[in-house]
């Protein structure tokens, strides 16, 4: 600590030494402050870029096609962009902040944290326990590799997240299935269909002895009918799109629910450019 | 009616005896299952390591000519490091320096042969050296995460059997503190801090 002061200067300023020694102790606690996991947000959605590193239109798209991807298949993939992780280490920042925000259900714990640090040029992907046998280390190493970092090396980095993201989704396709926990459920509960096709068959047959109808106009302050039960179960079957956009739109941004309390353990990979 | 009053007193007393160690011994048991489960974390990331560590000598030892010495000093870190498991009902401060020990051996063993690679181009763009490596370092976060977990599931035990007057019925039913992770041996990283004071 001394080493920049000649001997004469540093008996000279020997009072100033135990200054700069106390001020060094204070900064070294100063320096090596953890990276302070900003608070869980209020509303949980799929996106967080601190340092506005995508445009807000790119933005609005990953998230919504993250959203879309966790109202299918409840597997929530969250993506935060921050400037530097302040000489934490990275992989371990990532898995930490995905535990302490609870991304993912917590029952299935498939949750996955992407971090990307801007200023450190450092890219990492934690999964949760759920969903990190699928998306092994050496998987996401070469996903991060070969697909992320070449875009990101071209400053493209809308391009690196959307395709890394479509990458993930091939590694984990069929593992989970969900639906939206929410009252805009896109999928209907089975019990709630049988009631519906029951209640279908007595205005039926309400109709066929009185014939002059109404009864299924009547039905209409119910919500829907069989008939959209059926249209809207196949939405939901359909791909993450732009088709899907209204339905999954509907709730006002976010994850239906909200981060479900997944756990990580600290594995994951990254890479840099 | 007189000679029943020291008999209620008793009783009330025995009473309050047996809830105050029930109440204890409940909630010892539930913090100590924590410990373990953590502790269950520890060691399942340490043995993943270890089968990596296996891969990895192979994987290297198909390199022609890869240096013998690193290799052998891996090979026996990772033979001592799995000869040492502990039992989580009873960790003893000296069975998990120990533990810590040998298991920081083997990491160092692990860094000089990782350097060691980094003089075989060949082997650096192998896909699978790349993908064991990216498990490795996987794994070692695994293993920081799970200590400090450990780490944090000790605490509210340690502090539920170490505070008066918990701490007599501790020692009654066998509840002992039970010892904190501390930094894996040589996995101190020389400090870098600019001081700028400008």
């Amino acid at each position: 600590m001394l080493y920049f002061l000649t001997p004469l200067q540093s008996v000279k300023y020997h009072k100033a030494n135990v200054l700069t020694f106390v001020l060094a102790l204070f900064c070294y606690s100063l320096v090596f402050a953890q990276f302070d996991i900003p608070e869980k947000p209020k509303v949980q959605t799929s996106v967080y870029d601190y340092v506005s590193l995508l445009s807000p239109s790119e933005k609005s798209q990953l998230e919504h096609k993250l959203i879309t991807y966790s109202d299918t298949t409840s597997t929530q993939i969250v993506v935060v962009i921050i400037s530097t992780s302040k000489g934490e280490n990275i992989g371990l920042l990532a898995p930490r902040w995905g535990h302490e925000w609870g991304v993912g259900q917590a029952k299935e714990d498939n949750g996955v944290f992407i971090l990307l640090a801007k200023e450190d040029r450092k890219i990492w992907i934690s999964p949760g326990y759920g969903v990190e046998h699928k998306l092994t280390a050496g998987i996401v190493g070469e996903l991060i590799r070969n697909i992320i970092i070449p875009e990101f090396k071209q400053g493209n980095y809308y391009s690196g997240l959307n395709k890394g993201t479509d990458a993930i989704f091939q590694v984990l396709k069929g593992e989970y299935t969900g639906k939206r926990p929410n009252k805009n459920s896109q999928d209907m509960p089975f019990g709630f269909i049988l009631i519906l096709i029951f209640i279908f068959f007595i205005i039926l047959i309400a109709i066929s002895k009185n014939k002059r109808g109404g009864g299924r106009g009547g039905n209409r302050h119910k919500g829907m009918d069989i008939w959209d039960v059926i249209i809207l179960s196949n939405l939901g079957r359909g791909n993450y799109g732009g088709s899907s956009r209204g339905w999954g739109g509907s709730s006002g941004g976010g994850f239906g629910g909200g981060f479900g309390g997944g756990g990580f353990s600290g594995g994951g990979a990254g890479g840099s450019w | 009616m007189k000679k029943f009053i020291p008999w209620i007193i008793v009783a009330v007393v025995i009473f309050g005896l047996f809830s105050w160690g029930k109440g204890f011994n409940n909630t010892a048991v539930a913090l100590n299952e924590n410990v373990s489960e953590a502790w269950g974390n520890v060691q399942t990331s340490y043995q993943r390591r270890n089968d990596l560590i296996g891969n990895l000598v192979k994987t290297v030892q198909g390199a022609a000519d890869f240096e013998r010495t690193t290799l052998t000093e891996v090979i026996e870190a990772r033979a001592k490091a799995t000869s040492i498991s502990i039992d989580p009902n009873n960790i003893t401060p000296e069975q998990l320096a120990q533990y810590n020990q040998v298991q920081g051996g083997l990491s160092g063993a692990l860094k000089s042969l990782l350097v060691t690679v980094e003089r075989y181009p060949d082997l650096k763009a192998n896909q699978n050296f790349l993908k064991l490596q990216d498990e490795l370092t996987s794994t070692e976060n695994t293993i920081q995460t799970a200590r400090t977990r450990y780490n944090e599931a000790i605490k509210p035990y340690n502090v539920h059997v170490k505070t008066f007057p918990n701490t007599l019925l501790a020692g009654l039913l066998n509840f002992d503190g039970k010892p904190y992770f501390d930094a894996e041996s040589g996995s101190e990283r020389p400090v870098d801090v600019d001081f700028d004071f400008n």
